[in-house]
């Protein structure tokens, strides 16, 4: 239980990071929007798959 | 304006023979006093994350402390040596034993086993039953809710396609809202991820998956309470075709990349251990790579009905002015985080597909 919340954490800090991310690179380059929105969802999906993994792993 | 009329008149059939006849399906069960609320909810829960052979309206107590489903039977198609085919209205929640025939079956635990007139079922120490279970191929609550998502599309495609001969070319009615989000996914989804010469070959698939799965999401969110998506088969059956659609119209460079990924750039002798881990890495990056959409489908659906249905549970725990409304506000946002989540998820299926197909139909210009 502590290790699926703790894998919570790391899941939310790491689609935060992501998120974060995105937004910096979308206010560097904002005709990219498109390409960058892409990728962070990738990249966010990809993540939050860990997250379930270990939701369901309790 | 007889079209719209003739629209009308099909929806509302189609809502009336949903919900005008709910047969009253009552199943004797008198009333444990004991067990308490916490564990009713938790109960009432997972029995909604489940498929189930009707799709039951409500349930209550009478007075006599009898517990009364009203549900709408849907057929049991068994095969038991030969067909075996009745009304789910005869299992009576796993309550009474349904005679067929000379057979007997009986629910439990959401799965028809075969039993004797008395309906005993063994158990073996883990606690699983061990009668035998016959193959069950019953149009259960999802295959119903499939089956009319799936004649949905049908028609609404089809006719949007008609408006469009009869108007030149101009998207008339729910053409207006439709046009912009297949045109997205021509033009943001398939021609970037697999490429302007093949993407309109897996466009039909990229269309129908995307449409299907958001539809079947949103009609988990509506009061009738399906679980489509969130059914861990349909999500396989969904990830099955991408893999199988991928692998059958892969390129040679696509088997190439899998089983020579450095190609000539070294010679074959100091690939040899190279490809000891590399290879296996590949083959199995075919398999996870379905598996993970199927896997990613399933636990956002999963997780989205259990967080809103223990929210909504929690209003009956808290019975207090302070909680209750807390609780039903918070539902409401989840239900609003839900709906964007069915859009999001069956854009990332389509969208992930794409990429696969474009994994599948890469041409490399050999240098």
């Amino acid at each position: 239980m502590v290790g699926a919340g703790l894998v919570v954490i790391g899941v939310g800090m790491g689609i935060g990071r992501i998120g974060g991310s995105a937004m910096e690179a979308i206010g560097r380059q904002p005709d990219a929007y498109g390409k960058i929105q892409t990728a962070m969802l990738i990249a966010a999906a990809l993540v939050e798959g860990i997250g379930f993994a270990a939701l369901f792993a309790v | 304006m007889p079209l719209v009329l003739n629209k009308i008149f099909l929806i509302s059939a189609l809502v009336a023979t949903f919900f005008s006849a709910p047969k009253f399906v009552s199943a004797k069960e008198t009333a444990d006093s004991t067990k308490d609320l916490k564990s009713e909810i938790k109960e009432y829960i997972s029995h909604h994350l489940e498929d189930a052979y009707d799709f039951s309206l409500y349930s209550y107590t009478n007075e006599k402390g009898e517990h009364i489903y009203i549900s709408i039977p849907l057929p049991v198609i068994l095969w038991d040596n030969g067909l075996q085919i009745f009304s789910s209205s005869k299992l009576h929640h796993g309550e009474e034993v349904a005679r067929v025939g000379s057979n007997y079956y009986k629910l439990e635990h959401g799965k028809i086993y075969k039993t004797d007139v008395e309906g005993t079922i063994t158990y073996d120490e883990a606690h699983h039953a061990t009668n035998y279970a016959p193959l069950d191929l019953s149009i259960t609550k999802g295959v119903v809710s499939m089956l009319f998502i799936a004649l949905l599309m049908f028609w609404l495609f089809r006719s949007l396609a008609k408006t469009y001969s009869e108007n030149n070319g101009v998207p008339a009615g729910v053409g207006r809202f439709f046009e912009p989000i297949v045109l997205y996914i021509r033009d943001d989804i398939a021609r970037p991820n697999i490429g302007e010469k093949k993407y309109m070959k897996y466009m039909n698939f990229l269309l129908t998956v995307f449409f299907f799965v958001w539809f079947l999401n949103l009609l988990g969110l509506t009061p009738l309470g399906v679980n489509v998506t969130g059914n861990i088969a349909v999500t396989f059956g969904l990830a099955l075709l991408t893999f199988l659609i991928t692998n059958f119209t892969g390129t040679k460079d696509y088997w190439l990349h899998l089983f020579d990924p450095l190609g000539s750039s070294m010679k074959w002798y100091a690939k040899i251990p190279l490809y000891i881990i590399l290879i296996p890495i590949e083959v199995l990056g075919i398999f996870i790579k379905p598996f993970s959409l199927l896997i990613r489908l399933y636990a956002n659906m999963q997780a989205g009905h259990i967080v809103l249905m223990s929210l909504i549970g929690l209003m009956f725990i808290f019975k207090s002015w302070l909680g209750s409304p807390l609780s039903f506000g918070l539902a409401f946002a989840i239900s609003l985080i839900e709906l964007l989540v069915a859009l999001l998820q069956a854009y990332i299926f389509t969208m992930l597909s794409a990429l696969y197909f474009g994994f599948a139909a890469e041409e490399h210009e050999h240098h």
